[in-house]
């Protein structure tokens, strides 16, 4: 009996990210969400520009290129040409989603777009070579900040689901890590729900994934797990930040008061 | 008995998998290098498995597959 194989949506393609990259395991959580579901034949991906530019290659079902940081707006309109019929997720980066891209974000968020966004933060531009994010943190070490970070400088990093959890629009925010087998089966989970979310036609949901860049952080894979539990997650706490059908709305509470 | 198999020539030996795993029983092959340049992860000893599939869960490029 088989345990444990690849998804069926992902394809066989051999994933180009760098050893101990964890996008790999976020390709196979949303992979494993669309097979368990079952929407792989409807099923619409939006690729980012950043390290995850060629998830087209990667996922079965069918892909869009958007440009830099539109992908929000890219799968707004793919997703209202055909509302009950299409599923559609984005799957996005730190430098797209939360630099170039933030207009689209928040927009998409207010207007409760009912879209699926897989948001991968780790805190630092991959694929041109270690830059520093919206999302670096104060301090971190980058190529473009070789003393740290400065926020009198630079301002201070963005955090996407405290933000977005304000408006009024988005149905489902939740920050997660990937960092240990616990974190796994609890982002596996929060996926799955961003998706059901959308076949329910609920609205806006997007999962923060809090995730590893050995390379760019100049690091081994288990030292930059490691890192995660050290400096990522006290800065970046894991949880729900907003569930309307379970009636977590941090929104409303600040109104009332 | 639990049966683990690696898809060798795609491992890129990042060694998450051998840190998840609760028996201690996956290494880095020292004597093999596959088509990536890498030393790929292994099973010591396929009979300790007892098929938890932290190592899969952990595998950021999906190589494993678990039947029990």
């Amino acid at each position: 009996m088989v345990v444990f194989d690849k998804p069926h949506a992902l394809t066989d393609v051999p994933l180009h990210y760098c050893p101990g990259c964890t996008h790999g395991i976020v390709h196979r959580l949303v992979a494993e969400a669309i097979d368990e579901l079952g929407i792989e034949g409807r099923t619409v991906g939006v690729a980012p520009v950043g390290c995850a530019v060629m998830a087209y290659d990667y996922f079965r079902c069918d892909m869009i290129e958007a440009a830099h940081g539109r992908a929000p707006a890219v799968a707004t309109g793919v997703k209202r040409s055909d509302p009950e019929g299409l599923i559609v997720f984005t799957y996005q980066g730190d430098g797209d989603l939360a630099s170039i891209g933030t207009a689209e974000t928040v927009h998409a968020a207010a207007r409760n777009e009912n879209i699926t966004v897989v948001f991968i933060n780790n805190a630092i531009y991959g694929m041109t070579g270690g830059q520093m994010a919206p999302t670096s943190l104060p301090g971190q070490v980058t190529q473009t900040s070789p003393y740290g970070r400065d926020v009198t400088q630079c301002g201070y990093p963005v955090k996407i689901c405290e933000m977005l959890s304000m408006l009024d629009g988005p149905e489902y925010l939740e920050r997660v890590a990937v960092n240990n087998v616990k974190n796994v089966n609890k982002a596996k989970k929060a996926i799955k729900k961003a998706f059901q979310n959308q076949v329910d036609g609920k609205g806006f949901s997007l999962v923060e994934v809090i995730s590893a860049c050995p390379t760019n952080w100049g690091m081994t894979p288990s030292q930059a797990l490691k890192w995660i539990d050290d400096n990522m997650i006290p800065y970046y706490p894991l949880g729900v930040y907003k569930d309307r059908s379970a009636g977590i709305i941090p929104g409303a509470k600040e109104a009332a008061k | 008995m639990a049966k683990l198999t690696f898809k060798t020539d795609e491992c890129k030996g990042c060694g998450l998998c051998i840190e998840a795993c609760p028996k201690g029983i996956l290494r880095l092959s020292k004597d093999t290098i596959n088509k990536k340049g890498h030393h790929p992860a292994e099973c010591a000893d396929p009979e300790a498995c007892i098929a938890c599939r932290s190592c899969a869960t952990m595998c950021p490029d999906c190589i494993i597959k678990i039947e029990k």
